[in-house]
Protein backbone atom coordinates (compact mmCIF):
# COMPACT_ATOMS: atom_id res chain seq x y z
CA UNK A 1 0.00 0.00 0.00
CA UNK A 2 2.93 2.00 0.60
CA UNK A 3 4.34 1.63 -2.79
CA UNK A 4 1.31 2.74 -4.16
CA UNK A 5 0.46 5.69 -1.91
CA UNK A 6 3.97 7.18 -2.46
CA UNK A 7 3.31 8.18 -6.32
CA UNK A 8 0.75 10.34 -4.85
CA UNK A 9 3.11 12.75 -2.92
CA UNK A 10 2.68 15.61 -4.60
CA UNK A 11 -1.09 15.31 -4.46
CA UNK A 12 -1.34 14.54 -0.57
CA UNK A 13 1.48 16.89 0.68
CA UNK A 14 2.72 19.53 -2.05
CA UNK A 15 -0.39 22.25 -1.11
CA UNK A 16 0.47 22.18 2.48
CA UNK A 17 4.13 21.73 2.36
CA UNK A 18 3.91 25.35 0.33
CA UNK A 19 1.88 26.53 2.38
CA UNK A 20 3.41 25.74 5.43
CA UNK A 21 6.86 27.02 4.03
CA UNK A 22 5.11 30.65 3.28
CA UNK A 23 3.39 30.65 6.53
CA UNK A 24 5.88 29.80 8.70
CA UNK A 25 8.89 27.84 7.68
CA UNK A 26 10.54 30.39 5.76
CA UNK A 27 10.09 33.50 8.24
CA UNK A 28 10.92 31.67 10.66
CA UNK A 29 14.24 31.04 9.79
CA UNK A 30 14.48 33.95 7.65
CA UNK A 31 13.16 36.16 10.90
CA UNK A 32 16.27 34.31 13.21
CA UNK A 33 18.54 35.70 10.76
CA UNK A 34 17.52 38.81 10.35
CA UNK A 35 18.08 39.20 14.42
CA UNK A 36 21.65 39.51 13.58
CA UNK A 37 21.21 42.33 10.51
CA UNK A 38 20.34 46.08 10.41
CA UNK A 39 17.57 46.56 8.37
CA UNK A 40 13.88 48.27 7.47
CA UNK A 41 12.88 45.66 4.84
CA UNK A 42 13.60 42.61 3.97
CA UNK A 43 16.07 42.82 1.25
CA UNK A 44 18.36 45.79 2.30
CA UNK A 45 19.80 43.97 5.17
CA UNK A 46 23.40 44.55 6.45
CA UNK A 47 24.94 41.78 9.08
CA UNK A 48 25.68 43.48 12.23
CA UNK A 49 26.48 40.29 14.52
CA UNK A 50 25.15 40.90 18.23
CA UNK A 51 24.48 44.35 18.16
CA UNK A 52 20.51 43.77 17.90
CA UNK A 53 20.23 42.11 21.00
CA UNK A 54 22.82 44.26 22.83
CA UNK A 55 19.90 47.44 21.81
CA UNK A 56 17.48 45.40 23.80
CA UNK A 57 18.85 46.00 27.20
CA UNK A 58 21.33 48.89 25.97
CA UNK A 59 20.86 51.85 24.41
CA UNK A 60 23.49 54.72 23.38
CA UNK A 61 25.84 53.12 26.62
CA UNK A 62 22.64 53.52 28.98
CA UNK A 63 20.57 50.83 30.24
CA UNK A 64 17.17 50.38 28.80
CA UNK A 65 14.84 48.89 31.58
CA UNK A 66 11.59 48.96 28.90
CA UNK A 67 11.79 45.57 27.75
CA UNK A 68 12.82 43.49 31.20
CA UNK A 69 9.78 45.83 32.39
CA UNK A 70 7.35 44.31 29.69
CA UNK A 71 9.14 40.70 30.74
CA UNK A 72 8.21 41.15 34.46
CA UNK A 73 4.91 42.45 33.86
CA UNK A 74 4.02 39.56 31.49
CA UNK A 75 5.36 37.32 34.01
CA UNK A 76 3.23 38.69 36.61
CA UNK A 77 0.09 38.62 34.30
CA UNK A 78 0.65 35.24 33.17
CA UNK A 79 0.87 33.60 37.30
CA UNK A 80 -2.11 35.87 37.90
CA UNK A 81 -4.20 34.58 34.90
CA UNK A 82 -3.44 31.30 35.65
CA UNK A 83 -3.91 30.70 39.13
CA UNK A 84 -7.32 32.70 38.46
CA UNK A 85 -8.41 30.87 35.95
CA UNK A 86 -7.75 28.09 36.57
CA UNK A 87 -9.02 27.62 40.27
CA UNK A 88 -12.55 29.37 38.90
CA UNK A 89 -12.95 27.44 35.87
CA UNK A 90 -12.62 23.95 38.00
CA UNK A 91 -14.57 24.93 40.78
CA UNK A 92 -17.59 26.30 38.17
CA UNK A 93 -17.04 23.14 36.20
CA UNK A 94 -17.23 20.66 39.62
CA UNK A 95 -20.68 22.41 40.29
CA UNK A 96 -21.97 21.93 37.33
CA UNK A 97 -21.15 18.33 37.03
CA UNK A 98 -23.14 17.71 40.05
CA UNK A 99 -26.20 17.08 37.71
CA UNK A 100 -28.14 20.30 39.12
CA UNK A 101 -31.09 21.63 37.16
CA UNK A 102 -30.29 23.87 34.07
CA UNK A 103 -26.67 22.80 34.11
CA UNK A 104 -26.81 23.01 29.85
CA UNK A 105 -27.89 26.52 30.16
CA UNK A 106 -25.55 27.43 32.65
CA UNK A 107 -22.72 25.91 30.69
CA UNK A 108 -23.35 28.08 27.69
CA UNK A 109 -23.46 31.69 29.37
CA UNK A 110 -19.93 30.40 30.64
CA UNK A 111 -18.78 29.44 27.55
CA UNK A 112 -20.10 32.26 25.46
CA UNK A 113 -17.42 35.27 26.19
CA UNK A 114 -14.99 32.89 24.74
CA UNK A 115 -16.07 33.31 21.41
CA UNK A 116 -15.84 36.94 21.10
CA UNK A 117 -12.90 38.08 20.13
CA UNK A 118 -10.20 39.77 21.75
CA UNK A 119 -10.69 43.40 20.49
CA UNK A 120 -14.16 43.49 20.63
CA UNK A 121 -14.36 41.63 24.49
CA UNK A 122 -12.24 44.87 25.08
CA UNK A 123 -13.72 47.24 23.66
CA UNK A 124 -16.91 46.10 25.77
CA UNK A 125 -14.83 45.86 29.28
CA UNK A 126 -13.16 49.16 28.09
CA UNK A 127 -16.54 50.78 28.57
CA UNK A 128 -17.30 49.41 31.78
CA UNK A 129 -13.98 49.92 33.39
CA UNK A 130 -13.79 53.84 32.41
CA UNK A 131 -17.88 53.89 33.34
CA UNK A 132 -17.23 52.35 36.97
CA UNK A 133 -13.36 54.60 37.64
CA UNK A 134 -14.86 57.46 36.29
CA UNK A 135 -16.41 57.76 39.81
CA UNK A 136 -12.93 57.94 40.99
CA UNK A 137 -11.64 60.24 38.69
CA UNK A 138 -9.57 57.68 37.14
CA UNK A 139 -9.48 55.19 34.00
CA UNK A 140 -8.34 52.31 33.05
CA UNK A 141 -5.09 53.53 31.82
CA UNK A 142 -4.47 56.02 34.90
CA UNK A 143 -1.76 53.84 36.65
CA UNK A 144 0.21 50.43 35.23
CA UNK A 145 -1.81 48.75 37.94
CA UNK A 146 -5.45 49.68 36.90
CA UNK A 147 -4.02 48.56 33.29
CA UNK A 148 -2.95 45.04 35.03
CA UNK A 149 -5.61 43.92 36.40
CA UNK A 150 -8.48 45.24 33.79
CA UNK A 151 -6.71 42.97 31.83
CA UNK A 152 -6.59 40.00 34.14
CA UNK A 153 -10.43 40.58 34.69
CA UNK A 154 -10.58 40.32 30.69
CA UNK A 155 -9.03 37.96 30.22
CA UNK A 156 -10.49 35.50 33.11
CA UNK A 157 -13.89 36.42 31.68
CA UNK A 158 -12.66 34.96 28.47
CA UNK A 159 -10.70 32.04 29.34
CA UNK A 160 -12.79 30.75 32.00
CA UNK A 161 -15.90 29.54 30.33
CA UNK A 162 -13.33 27.46 27.22
CA UNK A 163 -11.11 25.95 30.77
CA UNK A 164 -14.15 25.05 32.40
CA UNK A 165 -15.60 23.15 29.24
CA UNK A 166 -12.35 21.21 29.49
CA UNK A 167 -12.32 20.29 33.30
CA UNK A 168 -16.00 19.21 32.41
CA UNK A 169 -14.90 16.69 30.42
CA UNK A 170 -11.73 16.06 32.43
CA UNK A 171 -14.36 15.58 35.63
CA UNK A 172 -16.65 12.83 33.38
CA UNK A 173 -13.93 11.24 32.51
CA UNK A 174 -13.05 9.79 35.71
CA UNK A 175 -14.12 6.47 36.59
CA UNK A 176 -17.00 6.26 38.67
CA UNK A 177 -15.63 3.15 40.56
CA UNK A 178 -12.48 4.54 41.78
CA UNK A 179 -14.87 7.13 43.27
CA UNK A 180 -17.61 4.65 44.68
CA UNK A 181 -14.12 2.71 46.30
CA UNK A 182 -12.84 5.81 47.85
CA UNK A 183 -16.63 6.43 49.04
CA UNK A 184 -16.89 2.76 50.82
CA UNK A 185 -13.37 3.18 52.14
CA UNK A 186 -14.43 6.31 53.68
CA UNK A 187 -12.91 9.18 51.71
CA UNK A 188 -15.62 12.42 51.33
CA UNK A 189 -15.66 16.04 50.75
CA UNK A 190 -11.72 17.54 50.75
CA UNK A 191 -10.61 14.49 51.32
CA UNK A 192 -12.50 13.09 47.99
CA UNK A 193 -11.00 16.00 46.26
CA UNK A 194 -8.07 16.11 47.04
CA UNK A 195 -6.46 12.57 47.65
CA UNK A 196 -9.03 11.21 44.31
CA UNK A 197 -10.23 13.68 41.83
CA UNK A 198 -7.50 15.78 41.37
CA UNK A 199 -4.57 12.94 41.20
CA UNK A 200 -7.03 11.56 38.39
CA UNK A 201 -7.31 14.61 36.60
CA UNK A 202 -3.83 15.49 36.51
CA UNK A 203 -4.06 14.92 32.54
CA UNK A 204 -6.56 17.87 32.89
CA UNK A 205 -5.15 20.16 34.79
CA UNK A 206 -2.02 19.62 32.85
CA UNK A 207 -3.63 20.81 29.20
CA UNK A 208 -5.44 24.19 31.31
CA UNK A 209 -2.01 25.14 32.57
CA UNK A 210 0.03 24.97 29.55
CA UNK A 211 -3.13 26.36 27.52
CA UNK A 212 -3.46 29.52 30.13
CA UNK A 213 0.27 29.76 30.49
CA UNK A 214 0.64 30.33 27.17
CA UNK A 215 -2.05 32.02 26.42
CA UNK A 216 -0.84 34.59 29.33
CA UNK A 217 2.43 34.84 27.58
CA UNK A 218 1.61 35.64 24.33
CA UNK A 219 -1.26 37.89 25.24
CA UNK A 220 -2.02 40.68 22.29
CA UNK A 221 -5.31 41.57 21.09
CA UNK A 222 -6.46 42.51 24.53
CA UNK A 223 -3.28 44.56 25.33
CA UNK A 224 -3.52 46.73 22.15
CA UNK A 225 -7.11 47.00 22.32
CA UNK A 226 -7.80 48.02 25.96
CA UNK A 227 -4.82 49.88 27.24
CA UNK A 228 -2.27 50.45 24.54
CA UNK A 229 0.54 50.13 26.88
CA UNK A 230 -0.71 53.10 28.44
CA UNK A 231 0.30 54.54 30.80
CA UNK A 232 3.53 55.46 28.62
CA UNK A 233 4.43 51.91 27.92
CA UNK A 234 4.22 50.69 31.38
CA UNK A 235 1.59 48.22 30.74
CA UNK A 236 2.89 46.58 27.59
CA UNK A 237 3.08 42.96 27.96
CA UNK A 238 5.74 40.64 25.81
CA UNK A 239 3.71 41.06 22.33
CA UNK A 240 2.93 44.16 22.59
CA UNK A 241 5.94 45.70 23.44
CA UNK A 242 7.85 43.45 19.94
CA UNK A 243 5.25 44.75 18.06
CA UNK A 244 5.84 48.48 19.44
CA UNK A 245 9.71 48.42 18.79
CA UNK A 246 8.98 46.98 15.28
CA UNK A 247 5.92 49.38 14.40
CA UNK A 248 6.56 52.02 16.76
CA UNK A 249 9.65 53.75 15.14
CA UNK A 250 11.86 52.96 12.27
CA UNK A 251 15.15 51.85 12.28
CA UNK A 252 14.51 49.44 15.63
CA UNK A 253 12.81 46.53 12.91
CA UNK A 254 16.64 44.46 13.65
CA UNK A 255 16.24 44.95 17.72
CA UNK A 256 11.97 44.17 17.35
CA UNK A 257 13.45 40.85 16.04
CA UNK A 258 16.02 40.13 18.28
CA UNK A 259 13.28 40.65 21.02
CA UNK A 260 10.98 38.17 19.05
CA UNK A 261 14.03 35.80 19.30
CA UNK A 262 14.29 35.87 23.31
CA UNK A 263 10.20 35.83 23.12
CA UNK A 264 10.28 32.91 20.87
CA UNK A 265 13.20 30.75 23.33
CA UNK A 266 10.94 31.74 26.55
CA UNK A 267 7.63 30.57 25.16
CA UNK A 268 9.71 27.41 24.20
CA UNK A 269 11.15 27.29 27.04
CA UNK A 270 8.00 27.64 29.62
CA UNK A 271 6.06 24.82 26.64
CA UNK A 272 8.77 22.00 27.51
CA UNK A 273 9.37 22.42 30.74
CA UNK A 274 6.08 22.76 31.64
CA UNK A 275 4.55 19.90 29.79
CA UNK A 276 7.46 17.86 31.48
CA UNK A 277 7.00 18.86 34.66
CA UNK A 278 3.15 18.26 34.88
CA UNK A 279 3.38 15.12 32.69
CA UNK A 280 5.38 13.49 35.81
CA UNK A 281 2.83 13.56 37.85
CA UNK A 282 -0.10 12.09 36.31
CA UNK A 283 -1.58 8.89 37.57
CA UNK A 284 -1.06 5.69 35.21
CA UNK A 285 -4.74 4.76 34.80
CA UNK B 1 -32.17 22.49 26.33
CA UNK B 2 -33.72 19.06 24.90
CA UNK B 3 -31.81 16.94 27.72
CA UNK B 4 -33.26 19.29 30.62
CA UNK B 5 -36.89 17.91 29.41
CA UNK B 6 -35.72 14.35 29.24
CA UNK B 7 -34.81 14.81 32.77
CA UNK B 8 -37.69 16.38 34.00
CA UNK B 9 -39.54 13.67 32.79
CA UNK B 10 -37.61 11.01 34.29
CA UNK B 11 -38.86 12.43 37.28
CA UNK B 12 -35.79 13.16 39.09
CA UNK B 13 -35.64 14.51 43.20
CA UNK B 14 -33.44 17.78 43.66
CA UNK B 15 -32.03 17.82 46.95
CA UNK B 16 -32.60 21.07 48.14
CA UNK B 17 -28.64 21.79 48.30
CA UNK B 18 -28.94 21.26 44.45
CA UNK B 19 -31.68 23.58 44.15
CA UNK B 20 -29.45 26.00 46.10
CA UNK B 21 -26.92 25.57 44.04
CA UNK B 22 -29.26 26.36 40.39
CA UNK B 23 -29.94 29.52 42.07
CA UNK B 24 -26.59 30.52 42.61
CA UNK B 25 -25.50 29.63 39.28
CA UNK B 26 -28.97 31.48 37.95
CA UNK B 27 -27.59 34.49 39.32
CA UNK B 28 -23.42 33.80 38.72
CA UNK B 29 -23.98 33.32 35.06
CA UNK B 30 -26.71 36.23 34.19
CA UNK B 31 -23.86 37.89 36.02
CA UNK B 32 -21.39 36.14 33.65
CA UNK B 33 -23.23 37.72 30.67
CA UNK B 34 -23.99 41.62 31.97
CA UNK B 35 -21.56 43.20 30.35
CA UNK B 36 -23.12 41.96 27.10
CA UNK B 37 -26.39 42.95 28.54
CA UNK B 38 -24.99 46.41 28.88
CA UNK B 39 -23.70 46.72 25.39
CA UNK B 40 -27.15 46.46 24.57
CA UNK B 41 -28.58 48.99 26.84
CA UNK B 42 -25.84 51.56 25.86
CA UNK B 43 -26.61 50.77 21.91
CA UNK B 44 -29.34 53.06 22.45
CA UNK B 45 -27.63 56.07 24.17
CA UNK B 46 -26.12 58.73 22.98
CA UNK B 47 -22.50 58.99 23.34
CA UNK B 48 -22.51 61.84 26.27
CA UNK B 49 -25.37 59.82 28.05
CA UNK B 50 -23.32 56.53 28.02
CA UNK B 51 -21.06 58.25 30.62
CA UNK B 52 -23.56 59.77 32.64
CA UNK B 53 -25.43 56.68 33.70
CA UNK B 54 -23.78 54.09 32.46
CA UNK B 55 -25.69 50.60 33.86
CA UNK B 56 -29.47 52.52 33.29
CA UNK B 57 -31.60 51.67 30.92
CA UNK B 58 -32.34 54.68 27.78
CA UNK B 59 -35.30 56.73 29.13
CA UNK B 60 -33.91 58.05 25.67
CA UNK B 61 -36.28 57.06 22.70
CA UNK B 62 -34.58 53.71 21.34
CA UNK B 63 -37.02 54.33 17.91
CA UNK B 64 -38.62 56.72 17.31
CA UNK B 65 -41.61 58.65 20.05
CA UNK B 66 -39.01 60.71 22.13
CA UNK B 67 -36.63 61.52 19.81
CA UNK B 68 -37.58 65.71 20.31
CA UNK B 69 -36.94 65.25 24.12
CA UNK B 70 -33.53 64.30 22.63
CA UNK B 71 -33.27 66.93 20.25
CA UNK B 72 -33.92 69.75 23.22
CA UNK B 73 -30.89 68.83 25.33
CA UNK B 74 -28.54 68.01 22.87
CA UNK B 75 -27.74 70.07 19.70
CA UNK B 76 -25.30 68.18 17.41
CA UNK B 77 -24.86 69.05 14.41
CA UNK B 78 -25.71 65.40 12.99
CA UNK B 79 -28.83 65.94 13.93
CA UNK B 80 -30.85 66.63 10.68
CA UNK B 81 -29.43 63.72 8.99
CA UNK B 82 -30.56 61.40 12.08
CA UNK B 83 -34.19 62.85 11.60
CA UNK B 84 -36.94 60.91 12.60
CA UNK B 85 -34.74 58.05 13.99
CA UNK B 86 -34.05 56.73 17.72
CA UNK B 87 -31.08 56.59 19.28
CA UNK B 88 -30.40 52.69 18.69
CA UNK B 89 -31.30 52.80 14.92
CA UNK B 90 -28.79 56.21 14.54
CA UNK B 91 -26.08 54.45 16.50
CA UNK B 92 -26.10 51.33 14.04
CA UNK B 93 -26.47 53.33 11.19
CA UNK B 94 -23.44 54.92 12.20
CA UNK B 95 -21.55 51.87 13.24
CA UNK B 96 -22.36 50.52 9.97
CA UNK B 97 -21.34 53.96 8.01
CA UNK B 98 -17.94 54.41 10.01
CA UNK B 99 -16.61 50.80 9.92
CA UNK B 100 -18.04 50.07 6.72
CA UNK B 101 -19.39 47.12 8.12
CA UNK B 102 -20.94 45.14 5.70
CA UNK B 103 -17.87 45.02 3.80
CA UNK B 104 -16.05 43.82 6.60
CA UNK B 105 -18.55 41.16 7.15
CA UNK B 106 -18.29 39.64 4.44
CA UNK B 107 -14.66 39.44 4.66
CA UNK B 108 -14.68 38.55 7.63
CA UNK B 109 -17.05 35.44 6.60
CA UNK B 110 -15.02 34.67 3.35
CA UNK B 111 -11.64 34.70 4.84
CA UNK B 112 -13.30 32.11 7.40
CA UNK B 113 -14.60 29.81 5.32
CA UNK B 114 -12.31 29.47 2.60
CA UNK B 115 -9.64 28.94 5.12
CA UNK B 116 -11.13 26.78 6.90
CA UNK B 117 -12.15 24.72 4.37
CA UNK B 118 -8.78 24.73 2.91
CA UNK B 119 -7.19 24.17 6.07
CA UNK B 120 -10.53 20.55 6.59
CA UNK B 121 -9.02 19.58 3.02
CA UNK B 122 -5.05 20.15 2.19
CA UNK B 123 -3.93 19.32 6.47
CA UNK B 124 -6.30 15.95 6.26
CA UNK B 125 -4.36 14.52 2.71
CA UNK B 126 -1.18 15.26 4.53
CA UNK B 127 -1.75 14.23 7.98
CA UNK B 128 -2.97 10.49 6.41
CA UNK B 129 0.06 10.91 4.04
CA UNK B 130 2.73 11.16 6.51
CA UNK B 131 0.99 8.33 8.67
CA UNK B 132 1.00 5.88 6.01
CA UNK B 133 3.94 6.36 4.53
CA UNK B 134 6.64 6.67 6.80
CA UNK B 135 9.80 7.86 5.40
CA UNK B 136 12.69 10.24 6.94
CA UNK B 137 10.56 13.27 5.19
CA UNK B 138 7.36 12.66 6.28
CA UNK B 139 8.83 11.91 10.15
CA UNK B 140 10.87 15.63 9.55
CA UNK B 141 7.45 17.41 8.81
CA UNK B 142 5.82 15.70 11.24
CA UNK B 143 8.19 17.06 13.93
CA UNK B 144 8.31 20.59 12.08
CA UNK B 145 4.40 20.59 12.66
CA UNK B 146 4.94 20.25 16.21
CA UNK B 147 7.42 22.83 15.97
CA UNK B 148 5.70 25.48 14.91
CA UNK B 149 2.66 25.04 17.48
CA UNK B 150 5.07 26.14 20.20
CA UNK B 151 6.38 29.16 17.93
CA UNK B 152 4.27 33.07 18.74
CA UNK B 153 3.22 34.75 16.24
CA UNK B 154 5.59 37.68 17.03
CA UNK B 155 8.41 35.34 16.12
CA UNK B 156 7.12 35.61 12.36
CA UNK B 157 5.14 38.64 12.19
CA UNK B 158 7.67 40.89 10.50
CA UNK B 159 9.31 38.66 7.58
CA UNK B 160 5.60 36.94 7.14
CA UNK B 161 4.02 40.14 6.70
CA UNK B 162 6.95 41.15 4.02
CA UNK B 163 7.03 37.97 2.01
CA UNK B 164 2.96 37.83 1.46
CA UNK B 165 3.58 41.60 0.48
CA UNK B 166 6.22 40.16 -2.28
CA UNK B 167 3.79 37.41 -3.19
CA UNK B 168 0.44 39.53 -3.73
CA UNK B 169 -0.77 37.64 -0.67
CA UNK B 170 -2.48 40.60 0.61
CA UNK B 171 -6.20 40.02 -0.64
CA UNK B 172 -8.76 37.82 1.19
CA UNK B 173 -7.87 35.30 -1.53
CA UNK B 174 -4.42 34.94 -0.96
CA UNK B 175 -4.31 35.23 2.83
CA UNK B 176 -5.95 32.02 3.32
CA UNK B 177 -2.87 30.42 1.84
CA UNK B 178 -0.99 32.47 4.96
CA UNK B 179 -3.73 30.75 7.20
CA UNK B 180 -3.48 27.28 5.64
CA UNK B 181 0.33 27.60 6.80
CA UNK B 182 0.23 29.21 10.11
CA UNK B 183 -2.93 26.83 10.71
CA UNK B 184 -1.31 23.49 9.09
CA UNK B 185 0.81 22.77 12.68
CA UNK B 186 -2.18 21.95 15.13
CA UNK B 187 -4.63 20.61 11.59
CA UNK B 188 -1.91 18.30 10.71
CA UNK B 189 -1.31 16.92 14.48
CA UNK B 190 -5.03 16.43 15.16
CA UNK B 191 -5.18 14.41 12.13
CA UNK B 192 -2.29 12.51 12.51
CA UNK B 193 -3.84 11.58 15.82
CA UNK B 194 -6.52 10.42 14.58
CA UNK B 195 -5.38 8.23 11.73
CA UNK B 196 -3.20 6.51 14.19
CA UNK B 197 -5.90 5.10 15.42
CA UNK B 198 -7.97 4.51 12.32
CA UNK B 199 -7.46 0.60 11.65
CA UNK B 200 -5.55 0.08 8.04
CA UNK B 201 -7.50 -2.79 7.32
CA UNK B 202 -10.52 -0.81 5.54
CA UNK B 203 -8.12 1.32 3.61
CA UNK B 204 -5.88 -2.18 2.07
CA UNK B 205 -9.42 -3.36 1.38
CA UNK B 206 -10.82 -0.78 -0.55
CA UNK B 207 -7.45 -0.43 -2.45
CA UNK B 208 -7.62 -4.36 -3.09
CA UNK B 209 -11.21 -3.93 -4.26
CA UNK B 210 -9.60 -1.29 -7.10
CA UNK B 211 -9.38 2.05 -5.37
CA UNK B 212 -6.29 4.49 -6.02
CA UNK B 213 -5.22 6.20 -3.11
CA UNK B 214 -7.33 9.36 -3.74
CA UNK B 215 -10.37 7.53 -4.38
CA UNK B 216 -9.87 5.62 -0.77
CA UNK B 217 -9.18 8.77 0.88
CA UNK B 218 -12.24 10.74 -0.51
CA UNK B 219 -14.40 7.81 -0.33
CA UNK B 220 -13.05 5.68 2.70
CA UNK B 221 -11.13 7.61 5.06
CA UNK B 222 -12.20 11.42 4.39
CA UNK B 223 -15.67 10.56 5.92
CA UNK B 224 -14.30 8.67 9.09
CA UNK B 225 -12.36 11.28 9.90
CA UNK B 226 -15.34 13.57 10.42
CA UNK B 227 -15.57 13.93 14.27
CA UNK B 228 -12.06 15.06 14.48
CA UNK B 229 -13.14 17.27 11.01
CA UNK B 230 -15.74 19.31 13.16
CA UNK B 231 -13.27 19.86 16.28
CA UNK B 232 -10.49 21.15 13.60
CA UNK B 233 -13.28 23.29 11.77
CA UNK B 234 -14.44 24.58 15.04
CA UNK B 235 -11.15 25.68 16.90
CA UNK B 236 -9.68 26.84 13.25
CA UNK B 237 -12.86 29.21 12.61
CA UNK B 238 -12.98 30.49 16.21
CA UNK B 239 -9.03 31.54 15.94
CA UNK B 240 -9.71 32.81 12.40
CA UNK B 241 -12.61 34.68 12.57
CA UNK B 242 -11.57 36.59 15.59
CA UNK B 243 -8.16 37.03 14.40
CA UNK B 244 -6.78 40.83 14.15
CA UNK B 245 -3.02 41.05 14.04
CA UNK B 246 -2.38 38.54 11.27
CA UNK B 247 -4.86 40.42 8.96
CA UNK B 248 -3.95 43.49 9.55
CA UNK B 249 -0.46 42.84 8.88
CA UNK B 250 -0.75 41.06 5.99
CA UNK B 251 -4.15 42.34 3.99
CA UNK B 252 -3.73 45.05 2.26
CA UNK B 253 -5.53 47.66 4.95
CA UNK B 254 -7.12 50.54 2.77
CA UNK B 255 -9.13 48.19 0.84
CA UNK B 256 -10.24 45.19 2.89
CA UNK B 257 -11.14 45.35 6.81
CA UNK B 258 -12.16 42.54 8.36
CA UNK B 259 -14.67 42.82 11.22
CA UNK B 260 -12.34 43.35 14.09
CA UNK B 261 -9.85 45.73 12.04
CA UNK B 262 -12.80 47.76 11.64
CA UNK B 263 -13.62 47.90 15.34
CA UNK B 264 -10.32 49.00 16.00
CA UNK B 265 -10.10 51.46 13.27
CA UNK B 266 -13.06 52.95 14.90
CA UNK B 267 -11.33 53.98 17.42
CA UNK B 268 -7.58 54.83 15.39
CA UNK B 269 -9.81 57.05 12.79
CA UNK B 270 -11.30 59.14 15.30
CA UNK B 271 -8.95 59.89 18.26
CA UNK B 272 -12.13 60.40 20.36
CA UNK B 273 -14.24 57.05 20.62
CA UNK B 274 -17.74 57.68 19.87
CA UNK B 275 -19.05 55.41 21.82
CA UNK B 276 -22.32 55.56 20.64
CA UNK B 277 -21.43 53.98 17.63
CA UNK B 278 -18.71 51.26 19.21
CA UNK B 279 -21.62 49.99 20.99
CA UNK B 280 -23.81 49.78 17.71
CA UNK B 281 -20.65 48.41 16.05
CA UNK B 282 -19.95 45.84 18.95
CA UNK B 283 -23.65 44.56 18.99
CA UNK B 284 -23.45 44.05 15.52
CA UNK B 285 -20.12 42.13 16.02
CA UNK B 286 -21.43 39.86 18.98
CA UNK B 287 -24.87 39.07 16.60
CA UNK B 288 -23.19 36.80 14.20
CA UNK B 289 -22.04 34.82 16.99
CA UNK B 290 -24.72 34.38 18.78
CA UNK B 291 -26.43 33.54 16.13
CA UNK B 292 -24.01 30.97 14.94
CA UNK B 293 -23.33 29.50 18.77
CA UNK B 294 -26.82 29.06 19.47
CA UNK B 295 -27.40 27.54 16.23
CA UNK B 296 -24.44 24.85 16.57
CA UNK B 297 -23.65 24.86 19.97
CA UNK B 298 -23.45 20.93 20.78
CA UNK B 299 -20.77 21.00 18.07
CA UNK B 300 -18.89 24.19 19.18
CA UNK B 301 -18.55 22.50 23.00
CA UNK B 302 -17.79 18.96 21.80
CA UNK B 303 -14.74 20.22 19.26
CA UNK B 304 -13.61 22.03 22.42
CA UNK B 305 -13.68 19.22 24.62
CA UNK B 306 -11.93 16.91 22.00
CA UNK B 307 -9.90 19.37 20.84
CA UNK B 308 -8.09 19.93 24.26
CA UNK B 309 -8.10 15.96 25.25
CA UNK B 310 -6.05 15.66 22.15
CA UNK B 311 -4.16 18.73 22.52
Amino acid sequence: MEKAMKKYFPIFMIPTMIAFAIGFLIPFVYGIFLSFCDFTTVVDFKFTGLENYKKILYVGGKLDTSFLHSLWYTVLFTVVTVLIINVVSFAIAFALTKGIRGTNLFRTAFFLPNLIGGIVLSYIWLMIFNAVLQGYHKTIVSTPWTAFWGLVIVVSWQQIGYMMIIYIAGLQNVPTDVIEAAKIDGASGWKMLKSVILPMLMPTITICTFLTLTNGFKLFDQNLAMTGGNPAHQSELLALNIYNTFYGKTGWEGVGQAKAVIFFIIVAVISVLQNKLTTRKEVEQ
Amino acid sequence: MAQEVVSTKKIRKYKPWQNVLTVIFAVLSLAWIAPIIVVIINACKNNAYIFANPFGLSTQSIFKAGFTKWKEQLPMATINRTKGEGMLLTNIRNAIEQTDFWHAFIYSLFITVVSVALIVLCCSMCAYFITRVKTGFTKFFYVLCLFSMIVPFQMVMFTLSKFSNMLHLSTPWGIVIVYLGFGAGLSVFMYTGFVKSMPIDIEEAAMIDGCTPLQTFFQVVFPIMKPTTITIAILQAMWIWNDYLLPSLVLNINTYKTIPIAIQYLRQSHGVINWGAMMAALLLAILPIVVFYIAAQKYIIQGVMAGAVKG
